[in-house]
């Protein structure tokens, strides 16, 4: 205990930082499951899975707040959310352009941002991972532990999505 | 002999027997009035078309025309038993409005035409696509109704020939659930279950699964254990008071879309007391250790919160199960078409596992289907698998059935999963399907969102072709009809819920011009000119049983293998379950026996999705987590709903079947006393919701969601508070055509576009609702059957029944002799 506490006196601003760039990422991860999300409801399984796995990353960013208290971090545990009123111009959008091919292109695009920033949170829940064995932070770890693998499941699902719809949306129309 | 009115009375007169003892013969027969039965010039071996139970019957035959059906004693499925729906529903055949020549459409009318010019502008259109779009612009979407050799025929025709990915059934809207959490917890279709698990049940678990009204005649066999020595226990999960819930040992109405909450929270309750096999489960399962950490916090407390219901009796039902002996479990439509629908499908089979209930007499699950060859739409390969229960993401599976058809393996499309019936509509939606080959189903009136459909099936680009007996909603809409002959006036084999194979055979000609299905897909692909690799045509038969041995090849060391069975081995005997092959000729009874699962990662189906987001497992992940083939205990977390009830819109709103009707009635609606049985639409709600807005029987409701509008009279039932109910089976082939406001009584005009992402199957149970009422009744009652799960509350309405041409006949066999 007491070693874990020098440990963390010594190496506290390096993982504070750490922390506070994830808390930044999930948030951004958040907005941007949000807006593919609005971007597409014309496509119902985005729409809604988008949404569903976007709760993941409000909980990250409530727990990564909770963890960040002990390396004297004032984060704020409620994840940034779209306007209403944006959201629902985006959702009309979707629906207008519905009867048109050529927006899917924006579907794959839309998909590897979101691939890209999962892929980039998830690297960083492995350094914080890695940094909370070795300070022996048994709260940060089971946070690590916790938040991962739902990391790991919304990359897996953007990449899945783009093998399902790549062929069709470059190959006809 | 006894005449029952079998309106009035659908499941007949009991014949009581108990554990472990053969379930008494009881021959059911109804034929056309003024005939008797020696003046039939022959009988025809069937079974049922319009139900997933597979009930064998015999067609009579009297001067060409069938004169009514009689059920086969020596079946193993019915002993004799048959659905109030085929005992009546036989005489759609022979409606005057049957189609009897090809349309297409002319200045926007559809005219008739000659076979010729309607297949010839078939073709055409699909080499124009071809050439100009490629594969990825023709689409087909079938049916649960068809024949395994037409399944197969089409999925040849589709994946093998043309080349397209987009092969869909409406079993999507009925059974792809099933599939798919079979898939899951066994890495394969299959159903571990068979119906004689009735017969040596203690304790039988209903989930979401009406079978007093979805499948009468196992029903029955239920009620026969029920009514005999020593009756098994019967815990129902269902948000109506329906008959199963009334013969119930416990009756838990959850909240539509918690089921996962619920089945979480029982096995929580089965941890927590032990009530676990682990022997069984450390050798014949992986997964046990994530169950057990996931189920920690769904407490019963939790459970009773979050589905308003009882604590006390989710801990008495998980204690009927945990102590049960032989446990037999039946899931339907309740858990398939809601919230989860797979999560928690899956959550049964995991029950089973962990209790070490599966292989042996009396322990099965039987993950229902809804339509009658559901089950051969998915080994043969077209509802967006592969044929022969194939691995579309294991290379060697596509390469054995490249060899099987001849073809180049790069030729069967198998970047992606076949596409699955939603996407093939949104794609038509977005313009890149152009041409959508409908087979034997009506999704203008049974897909969800109607006011969508039918925006999305009359697009001026589309070409849409419709085969079908009727001029359905959907039929409408096509630029070309084939009129098809339908069961009774052709030859085919089909597979029920149980792994039952039956063969059914032509009894009379079809009307006018209409063809056998299977010949009209026959002339598509010789119009195609489809050629295998070596310049040979690629379909190689012209005959249903030539169609059958070439499945027979295709199911050739698979899991759904029928090599062991011919024509003539299924003429005149009890139907036969598959597995069926050499060493096993007279078929498989029980799957899965002594833990021996189908899930090696070199021989297995599927490597299973994520329960939330559906990204299919990669290979290496499934091979890491289990490398011998065992089966697989999936957890899963409680999602909240996607349209929860709000002030504006307080209900949930809750699709379904009744027992007299099937799918858009376009059999049932036309045999006059299945019709008069259900006549119309209704709507039902809970005594409290009626109380507390002033509603009482009959009064005209208006119910609505933000997607349209339905017009009903309101039965008040046994329907638990917060929910409506409506049926599913009235469209607008009878009535003024559906436009998406006023007078509609198409339930789906209310339904939302989503689904499940690991079955892909759409959620029919979980719409937020409103319902105002429009004028109290004037005198008349709801057109809701007053026998089934539709019957008021309280107080009386006039009771459903036939008239004398109801009256069935049933014989019963001196019982005894052992099972």
């Amino acid at each position: 205990m007491k070693i874990a506490q020098t440990l963390r006196n010594l190496h506290g601003n390096k993982v504070g930082a750490a922390i506070e760039e994830l808390h930044r990422s999930e948030n951004e991860l958040v907005g941007a499951l949000l807006n593919l999300s609005d971007e597409h409801k014309i496509d119902h399984e985005i729409f809604y899975v988008a949404r569903d796995i976007a709760r993941w990353s409000q909980e990250h960013v409530r727990l990564l707040a909770e963890v960040g208290r002990d390396y004297d971090l004032d984060l704020s545990p409620e994840s940034e959310d779209e306007p209403t009123l944006l959201a629902r111009v985006k959702q009309k959008g979707a629906e207008l352009t519905g009867r048109f091919h050529e927006p899917s292109l924006l579907l794959l695009a839309d998909l590897r941002r979101v691939h890209r920033m999962a892929a980039g949170v998830s690297l960083d829940w492995e350094v914080l991972a890695q940094t909370a064995q070795a300070l022996k932070d048994r709260e940060l770890l089971s946070t690590a532990q916790e938040c991962h693998p739902e990391t790991l499941r919304q990359l897996r699902w953007a990449n899945a999505k783009v093998k399902e719809t790549a062929a069709q949306i470059m190959v006809t129309g | 002999m006894a005449r029952v009115d079998r309106i009035a009375e659908p499941w007949g007169t009991r014949t009581p027997y108990g554990p472990g003892e053969r379930w008494p013969m009881r021959v059911d027969s109804h034929l056309t009035e003024g005939t008797r039965p020696a003046e039939v010039d022959r009988w025809v071996q069937s079974a049922s078309m319009l139900h997933s139970n597979g009930d064998a019957m015999d067609i009579a035959v009297k001067g060409g025309r069938i004169v009514g059906v009689r059920g086969r004693s020596e079946d193993r499925v019915n002993h004799g038993r048959l659905d109030p729906k085929d005992l009546y529903g036989w005489q759609a055949n022979h409606s005057p409005d049957r189609l009897s020549t090809p349309l297409i459409r002319r200045a926007g009318e559809l005219v008739e035409t000659d076979w010729e010019t309607a297949m010839e502008s078939v073709a055409h259109r699909t080499r124009e696509l071809l050439e100009e779009r490629g594969p990825s612009s023709i689409g087909f979407y079938t049916t649960g109704q068809l024949f395994l050799e037409e399944y197969y025929t089409l999925a040849l025709i589709a994946h093998g020939g043309i080349g397209t990915n987009h092969v869909d059934g409406n079993t999507r809207l009925c059974t792809a659930t099933a599939a798919a959490t079979l898939k899951e917890s066994f890495a394969c279709d299959g159903q571990p279950g068979t119906y004689t698990d009735v017969d040596h049940a203690d304790v039988i678990c209903l989930y979401g699964h009406n079978v007093a009204e979805t499948q009468t005649v196992l029903w029955m066999r239920i009620l026969d254990r029920l009514a005999g020595p020593r009756p098994p226990a019967i815990v129902c999960v269902d948000p109506r008071r329906t008959l199963v819930a009334e013969h119930a040992t416990v009756h838990l109405a959850p909240r539509p879309g918690t089921n996962v909450m619920l089945m979480n929270a029982l096995l929580h309750e089965l941890l927590e007391h032990d009530w676990v096999d682990h022997d069984y489960v450390e050798a014949h399962a992986v997964g046990f250790s994530e169950l057990e950490k996931l189920v920690q916090g769904y407490t019963v407390e939790r459970a009773a919160e979050v589905c308003d219901v009882p604590a006390d009796e989710v801990r008495e039902a998980a204690r009927l199960i945990g102590t049960s002996r032989r446990l037999m479990s039946t899931v339907l439509q309740g858990f398939y078409q809601s919230h989860q629908a797979t999560a928690a499908a899956v959550q049964v089979n995991n029950i089973h596992i962990i209790r070490g209930m599966l292989g042996q007499p009396g322990c099965g699950v039987l993950q229902m289907n809804g339509q009658p060859s559901a089950q051969n739409t998915r080994e043969a390969g077209a509802d967006g698998d592969l044929p022969g229960f194939r691995n579309w993401s294991n290379d060697d599976h596509v390469q054995e059935l490249a060899a099987v058809w001849n073809v180049d393996p790069i030729d069967i499309p198998h970047y992606s999963e076949p596409t699955h019936a939603m996407q093939i509509m949104r794609y038509v939606e977005d313009g890149s399907i152009r041409f959508l080959y409908v087979t034997a189903t009506n999704p203008a009136v049974s897909m969800p969102e109607l006011r969508r459909m039918r925006s999305i099936l009359s697009q001026e680009r589309l070409f849409l072709v419709v085969q079908d007996i009727f001029l359905s909603e959907t039929a409408q809409l096509a630029d070309v009809v084939l009129p098809a002959a339908t069961w009774g006036e052709k030859t085919g084999t089909f597979t029920n819920a149980d792994r039952t194979v039956h063969l059914s055979e032509k009894a009379v000609d079809p009307p006018g011009e209409a063809r056998p299905d299977l010949d009209i897909l026959l002339d598509y692909a010789e119009r195609l000119d489809l050629r295998d690799k070596d310049g040979a045509p690629l379909v190689k038969w012209k005959t249903p049983e030539a169609a059958f041995e070439g499945w027979k090849e295709c199911s050739r060391g698979r899991p759904c293998d029928y090599t062991g069975l011919t024509y003539d081995k299924l003429r005149g005997s009890s139907g036969i379950q598959w597995p069926c092959t050499e060493e096993h000729p007279e078929g498989t009874e029980r799957i899965y026996v002594n833990g021996a699962f189908w899930s090696a990662p070199t021989y297995c189906e599927s490597y299973g999705r994520d329960l939330v987001t559906g990204a299919p497992v990669e290979p290496t992940e499934y091979q890491a987590l289990n490398p011998s083939g065992k089966a697989i205990i999936k957890a899963a977390e409680f999602l909240p709903l996607h349209e929860p009830p709000t002030e504006e819109h307080p209900f949930q709103l809750i699709t379904g079947r009744t027992l007299y009707h099937f799918h858009t009635r376009t059999k049932t609606g036309r045999a006059p006393q299945l019709q008069a049985a259900a006549a119309d639409v209704w709507v039902e709600c809970s005594v409290a919701d009626a109380a507390a807005h002033g509603w009482s029987e009959g009064d005209l409701l208006r119910v609505s969601t933000p997607r349209g509008q339905v017009t009903a009279r309101v039965r008040v039932s046994g329907i638990r508070d917060g929910v409506l109910f409506l049926p599913f089976h009235y469209g607008y082939w009878d009535t003024a055509p559906g436009n998406g406001s006023g007078d509609n009584r198409a339930a789906n005009e209310l339904t939302l576009t989503d689904w499940d992402p690991a079955s892909k199957q759409p959620i029919f149970k979980t719409a937020a609702a409103a319902a105002t009422r429009l004028r109290p009744s004037d005198g008349s009652v709801a057109p809701a059957p007053s026998t089934t799960a539709s019957r008021p509350a309280h107080g009386s309405v006039p009771a459903t029944r036939g008239d004398d041409s109801a009256l069935v006949d049933e014989e019963h066999a001196p019982s005894g002799g052992e099972a």
